[in-house]
């Protein structure tokens, strides 16, 4: 009777604990993470087949909003655009490294240095978008004095169609370089000094040091420094809304402005057109998530 | 004892209560009244919440709440208020701004106020843009007039003198361009500004009622009477009429070319003249003309924009909401918010007095008298949403880059088939 109860089996729980266990943790992130992203994705591509203004009825509209994507220029000047993004904020990281190889040595004050260069990623980027907008007004702005100095004419830079995107990236290059210039300090500590010291003896200097012994051994922080970085370019919406508002006449728009244009803002009453363009945006997305899921799969499996 | 006490108590607040409904309005007002506002800057928020002071030592036993929104936030927020958490008394604009929501029959229909005697004899002149479908959706609460902000000092010195046709504007303009300075400022950053020149342009080449049928949808933007408007903007662009990078500028951000006196004139709405004397302008310095006339025998016509007060239709205390509409739009009040201390704008109420303010004076006397062709809201408010935002990103760009006119129109074109099907 007695060694009955005792060798009673235990609970379910107690049976699966070091399975369920980590479940249990996860739940609630899993939850969450359903709700607010996996959710909303499947309805933005839902609500992209219908033309609906967000208050009345939503009509079926299939693919219309697609085709007219098509054959939109806006769409096409803010596809381009995104693209321009993604090509020049990459700038950051070889500018981020050289930064950091320049501030990675002993010298007295260099911690004040450090956090000078690292200040610009402290700022909110509202107050980049505004310094910089001051920077390049047309007439009392600084840049424009600079090149009045070395006799170039004045230089509208954020109401010039051609020119506007290129000021806004350098604006936002700012902060990004002072990001990828931290995740390459800390990514020069972990060099191992052997190695350097092995390389010095083989007679290894100078550009070839840093492209065979050094880059090498960054490559977990470059990794790290690319992804923040295409993820940044592909977010680009606060400064080009603080600085141009999407002008001049829509030629600064990227396809998440154009997004919040079309749905949301002022005049916006097209949720599904709005919702087609973020299903495009997260296609493009998809490209360099998949790719990124890819490389850390390999890297593991690696090891 | 006690429960007959509490009964005839109850009883006498009922009578009391029946009794004060039967009397004057709104003596009975009870329970809560929440106000959206999106009057945030410093002068109309002071003006609203005395106002709202006012209507509350009428109604002691209202609770009022009042909250007070960004101006420019409050546009995108109205569709989310509108449905999920209703306020009894809400902000917004007259004619087809308020379309999408009295479409998605968001607004009250409050056809019934504008019977009241009160407000049919005094608010006729703006019963037209509170109307959608034969149905009044809201009560105006101030309008403003919109005209050609000038400096008379600037005029003064080059002896030019107020223009009343397209000949003499243009030759003024010439004149102001040949003494180094611009003739208008602004900036077009937020585009509205250039559908305010697009709106003068068209009234004035093309009639009130042709600019009507167009915001209707029924005319083509690439008809050759709309080209003749832009042909007319065209003049001045060439002239070098207008202030460079304007593209760059708010509308706030234009002021100081004027207040510098690099440019001497504006086109604006009302509102313009207090950051225009707070910038240092004296009413001697500072005047104010009627867009000139450009074609022969076409009625002069001006845009007046209208705010306005609406009940959303899911407000929960419509009761107090009518009786603060019509609390907004009686005589003595709307005399007291559009006063210079106040809003410093026209009064929607014709039993009103206008603060006696020069361009008060000559705004109310050009609406009144001189503007036989019909009063527009503005560009944002006639044009459907997404046509206004198209065309007026469009004017910008004409306004930049003229040779473009032609894709520019193409483009309108194709939106306008789309947006009125």
């Amino acid at each position: 009777m007695t060694t009955e109860t005792e060798i009673q089996p235990r609970s379910w729980y107690k049976r699966n604990e070091i399975a369920v266990t980590p479940w249990l943790f996860l739940a609630p992130a899993i939850l969450f993470f359903l709700v607010y992203v996996i959710f909303p994705i499947f309805q933005s591509i839902g609500i992209s087949f219908y033309d609906w203004d967000g208050l009345g009825e939503a009509r079926w509209v299939g693919l219309d909003n697609y085709v007219e994507l098509a054959d939109d220029s806006a769409f096409e000047v803010s596809l381009w655009n995104n693209l321009k993004w993604l090509v020049f904020y990459l700038l950051a990281i070889p500018a981020g490294l050289f930064i950091a190889l320049f501030l990675n040595q002993t010298v007295t004050g260099i911690r004040i240095y450090k956090s000078l260069f690292f200040f610009p990623f402290v700022l909110s980027q509202v107050v980049v978008g505004l310094v910089f907008s001051w920077f390049y007004l047309p007439n009392e702005g600084l840049l424009s004095n600079m090149l009045s100095y070395i006799g170039l004419g004045p230089l509208n830079v954020l109401g010039d169609p051609t020119w506007a995107t290129y000021g806004i990236i350098a604006a936002g290059l700012w902060p990004q370089t002072a990001y990828c210039m931290i995740l390459y300090l800390t990514g020069l500590n972990a060099v191992d000094p052997e190695q350097v010291e092995a390389a010095r003896l083989d007679g290894a200097k100078g550009w070839k040091m840093l492209w065979y012994v050094i880059i090498p051994q960054l490559k977990p922080a470059t990794f790290i420094a690319f992804v923040v970085t295409i993820i940044g370019a592909l977010r680009s919406f606060d400064l080009i809304s603080i600085m141009t508002n999407g002008g001049p006449f829509g030629q600064t728009r990227v396809l998440s402005f154009y997004m919040f244009e079309k749905a949301l803002s002022e005049y916006g009453f097209r949720m599904g057109y709005g919702a087609a363009i973020a299903v495009v945006l997260f296609l493009i997305m998809l490209v360099f998530i998949a790719y990124f899921l890819w490389s850390m799969w390999s890297e593991e499996r690696g090891r | 004892m006690r429960s007959i006490f509490k009964a005839s108590v109850t009883a006498l607040a009922t009578a009391a209560v029946l009794a004060g409904g039967s009397m004057a309005f709104g003596q009975s007002l009870t329970g809560d009244l929440k106000i959206f506002l999106d009057t945030s800057n410093p002068a109309p928020r002071a003006t609203m919440e005395q106002m709202i002071a006012r209507f509350q030592a009428e109604h002691p036993d209202l609770n009022i709440e009042t909250t007070v929104i960004d101006r420019e936030a409050y546009k995108t927020q109205i569709r989310n208020f509108l449905t999920a958490d209703a306020p009894d008394v809400a902000t917004w604009y007259a004619a087809n701004r308020m379309r999408p929501y009295v479409e998605a029959g968001l607004f009250e229909d409050v056809s019934d106020l504008w019977e009241d005697a009160d407000i049919k004899n005094n608010l006729a002149s703006t019963k037209g843009a509170m109307t959608i479908d034969g149905k009044q959706w809201g009560v105006p609460y101030t309008y403003y007039q919109w005209g050609i902000y000038y400096r008379k000092d600037i005029f003064d010195e080059l002896g030019l003198s107020e223009p009343t046709t397209w000949e003499e504007e243009k030759s003024n303009c010439a004149a102001i361009v040949a003494s180094g300075r611009a003739c208008y400022t602004i900036g077009s950053k937020f585009l509205w500004t250039a559908g305010g020149w697009f709106d003068y342009l068209n009234l004035r080449t093309n009639g009130f009622d042709f600019h009507m049928d167009m915001a209707a949808g029924n005319v083509a933007w690439t008809d050759d009477r709309v080209k003749q408007t832009f042909a007319n903007w065209r003049e001045l662009i060439d002239m070098g009429a207008f202030v460079a990078n304007h593209q760059n500028y708010s509308w706030q951000e234009a002021l100081p070319f004027m207040i510098n006196g690099e440019a001497a004139s504006y086109l604006m709405g009302n509102f313009a003249v207090a950051p225009l004397r707070e910038g240092g302008l004296t009413d001697d310095q500072l005047d104010f003309y009627q867009f000139p006339a450009i074609t022969d025998g076409v009625a002069m016509a001006e845009d007046a924009p209208t705010d306005t007060f609406h009940i959303p239709a899911n407000a929960s205390n419509k009761d107090a909401a009518r009786a603060f509409l019509k609390f907004v739009v009686s005589a003595n009040e709307q005399t007291e918010i559009n006063n210079g201390k106040n809003l410093g704008q026209l009064p929607v109420n014709a039993s009103s007095s206008i603060d006696d303010d020069k361009f008060l004076n000559e705004g109310f006397a050009m609406l009144s008298s001189n503007s036989p062709g019909g009063v527009a809201q503005f560009f944002d408010r006639d044009f459907p949403a997404e046509m206004a935002a198209e065309a007026m990103q469009g004017f910008q760009e004409f306004m930049v880059f003229p040779d473009n006119l032609d894709d520019i129109l193409a483009r309108l074109e194709k939106v306008r088939e789309r947006v009125y099907k």
